[in-house]
């Protein structure tokens, strides 16, 4: 394989609160390779924004991030403001959940996208950095795209407005593309037109993407390969084959098992006990021990942190205790 | 057996302003001509994006805004027309259930003080009212000794099941839910729809249940209502709409609906809908999906499609109707081998 794009080692995340430190992240370490989706999934609280905010050191002033994270030989968490301001936009492009509140009501759609080039090459003049926007948009799958350019943010639809964000997001055209929640508050058919886009973007940009999301189906459709984030920590990791196909942490299972199927023969789901802990006070030993089915309390279980260690199949990590006697019944669940 | 809740003709205009003192004003046409019926003890699920209804439609036949025109007869009283008093005396059995367990609790009152409002409103709290506050808590499965905190010390999960026990505490007859679980984490949803599939089978009360999401649907409808631009497209008993879908919008919606299985998912030729829903202001004539349809021909902008059974064995708004099954990753047989979890269905709920 290549050599990685983008590594994260052991970042750690805190946030100091009146009711104690938060655990945002915790020891997170993963690689993006160039041209791959990696997909990160979790629940609320999980860390996974606050992972992909990191790398671009997006997080407030009050965060204390420690760790290295580097992209393109440099550590992106020492790196001096000018050099990341120039990294951030240009090498990497962000595409965020709200679009509405991303975009500045203020300025045409078209300006804020010809802005965005023109922070990164100087010498575009704005007639030029103008007919790149258009052409962006038109690439987008935004219709008339010259009359759209002329808009504002309010004037387009939820659909548009993030069609017209992943315009601004590739436009120097990035080597990474982080993607927060990008289909979360949008309609079923309208998100199937931007997973759709964001793959056709992706083929023609062959930028790298990391997605960040709470939903599997997502995933499936668009990751190669798939982080599994819970409070703070990564659970499981490898090719989304493997993952969705074959589970290897209880707290996935769990997850997957808790969706509707169609074979469903009653009116209930399979649901995972419990709630996700709070960040100030997860619990010891392995997050997940409370909630977990299979846990042997206080050992393992409530004693050491598990690592996340591959399974002997390859393509997979997990980090869980139990995942030696817990491989074996569960194995090629997925029949693909 | 006469139905519960009988909706006919159901309209809905809003005026959107424009033209001095209203005089030109322009429609918003949220909900035109929605017909269904809810029979007791059943669930009738209504699904659709935004923008085509289905909250408006739920808020007409709680009797919260007058409605343009229509019925919505509940147990042969029409809500919609209903005195004040008698409206009043309807709110007992028919009672609703918010998306956002956040916005819908008073964070000043402790949880038992919501639960007990609707019974003090209606004059029930003296007799006994403090032991069914308790009843109603263990019912939705929350500890009743935490009858005196507050919203703010509960999750997400658990401020919707006090939202559930306050809406149960008159015992009505129906409960209108709109979009109850979007607003939780996922691992948090199936709890809340074993709890909902759990109180029908004991109380036998009828759920009106919005949603965007049609896995949920699928899974607790008997009956189903699909909405395009304040219309139903397609209706019908539940596996009938999942199994044959024969509306192109019901067929896109179901297509869109991502698996999680990555096979599946690679090899799945999704129906992707051109544009965006058009506007409520100015929808189109004829039939108001055919600016997305890739059946659209010319009859569909001047003839509108009546919903009628078009021989796909239950009523279809569309000329072009034809069923197509296995358009939805639902309908995915890889799914059926997906891993279960051994012993996490049968662990109480830990608060």
């Amino acid at each position: 394989m290549a050599e990685p794009l983008l590594t994260v080692e052991d970042l750690r995340v805190q946030f100091r609160t009146d009711h104690g430190v938060v655990k945002a992240a915790d020891g997170v370490s993963f690689s993006v390779f160039p041209d791959e989706v990696l997909g990160i999934v979790g629940e609320s609280g999980s860390g996974k924004t606050v992972t992909a905010l990191s790398v671009l050191r997006l997080l407030p002033p009050t965060a204390r991030v420690t760790g290295r994270v580097t992209f393109g030989g440099r550590d992106m968490l020492a790196l001096p403001a000018a050099e990341l301001r120039a990294i951030r936009g240009d090498r990497v492009g962000l595409i965020f959940q709200d679009a509405l509140a991303a975009l500045n009501p203020l300025h045409r759609v078209g300006k804020q996208i010809a802005e965005a080039v023109r922070v990164h090459h100087h010498g575009t003049s704005r007639d030029d950095a103008w007919k790149r926007a258009v052409e962006l948009l038109g690439l987008v799958g935004i219709p008339t795209p010259e009359e759209r350019a002329r808009q504002y943010p309010h004037e387009f639809s939820g659909g548009m407005r993030q069609r017209a964000m992943i315009a601004m997001a590739i436009a120097n055209d990035p080597d990474v593309l982080i993607a927060d929640e990008p289909t979360t508050a949008l309609d079923v058919t309208t998100q199937a037109q931007i997973l759709e886009l964001l793959k056709d973007v992706r083929r023609r940009t062959r930028s790298a993407l990391i997605l960040i999301t709470h939903d599997f189906g997502v995933i499936a459709g668009v990751a190669d390969r798939v982080l599994v984030m819970y409070a703070g920590k990564v659970v499981e990791s490898g090719t989304v084959d493997e993952v969705l196909l074959r589970p290897a942490h209880p707290y996935t299972r769990g997850l997957i098992a808790s969706m509707p199927r169609v074979a469903q023969e009653t009116r209930h789901l399979v649901r995972i006990a419990g709630q996700p802990p709070s960040l100030v006070d997860v619990p010891a030993g392995c997050p997940f021990h409370p909630r977990c089915p299979h846990a042997r309390t206080p050992d393992p279980c409530a004693g050491a942190v598990p690592q996340l260690l591959p399974t002997p199949g390859g393509g997979h990590a997990v980090a869980c205790h139990l995942s030696d006697e817990l491989a074996d019944p569960l194995a090629e669940l997925g029949t693909a | 057996m006469t139905p519960l809740l009988a909706v006919e003709d159901l309209v809905k205009h809003f005026p959107a302003g424009g033209g001095l003192f209203g005089r030109h004003a322009r429609q918003v046409h949220a909900v035109c001509g929605v017909s269904f019926e809810v029979g007791r003890g059943e669930t009738l699920g209504i699904v659709g994006e935004s923008g085509c209804g289905k909250s408006t439609t739920a808020r007409l036949v709680l009797g919260l805004m007058p409605a343009t025109s229509g019925t919505a007869r509940f147990d042969d009283v029409d809500v919609l027309t209903a005195k004040p008093k008698a409206l009043r005396a309807l709110r007992r059995r028919l009672q609703m259930v918010a998306q956002d367990p956040y916005a819908s609790l008073d964070p000043q009152m402790t949880v038992g003080a919501s639960i007990a409002e609707p019974l003090r409103i209606h004059g029930l709290y003296r007799k006994g009212g403090k032991d069914r506050v308790r009843e109603l808590m263990t019912l939705v499965e929350l500890d009743p000794d935490h009858v005196t905190r507050y919203p703010h010390q509960f999750s997400g999960g658990q401020r919707q099941r006090v939202g559930i026990a306050r809406a149960l505490a008159l015992q009505p007859e129906l409960l209108v839910l709109d979009e109850p679980i979007s607003s939780l984490d996922v691992s948090i949803q199936a709890g809340v729809i074993n709890l909902l599939a759990d109180l029908q089978e004991r109380l036998g009360v009828a759920y009106v249940f919005i949603a965007h999401d049609l896995s949920v649907i699928r899974l607790i409808s008997h009956k189903v209502v699909v909405m395009y631009l304040g219309k139903v497209v397609e209706s019908g008993l539940r596996d009938d709409v999942f199994d044959r879908p024969s509306h192109p919008y019901t067929q896109a919606l179901l297509s869109a609906m991502p698996s999680a299985n990555p096979v599946a998912e690679r090899a799945r030729a999704r129906i992707l809908l051109p544009g965006d829903v058009p506007s409520p202001l100015d929808p189109p004539s004829g039939c108001r999906f055919r600016t997305r349809c890739w059946k659209a021909q010319d009859v569909c902008a001047v003839e509108e499609p009546a919903l009628v059974d078009r021989g796909q064995g239950h009523p279809v708004a569309c000329h072009f109707a034809e069923a197509a099954p296995q358009v939805s990753g639902l309908a995915d047989p890889a799914r059926q081998d997906a891993p279960d979890l051994p012993n996490a269905a049968g662990l109480p709920f830990a608060p």
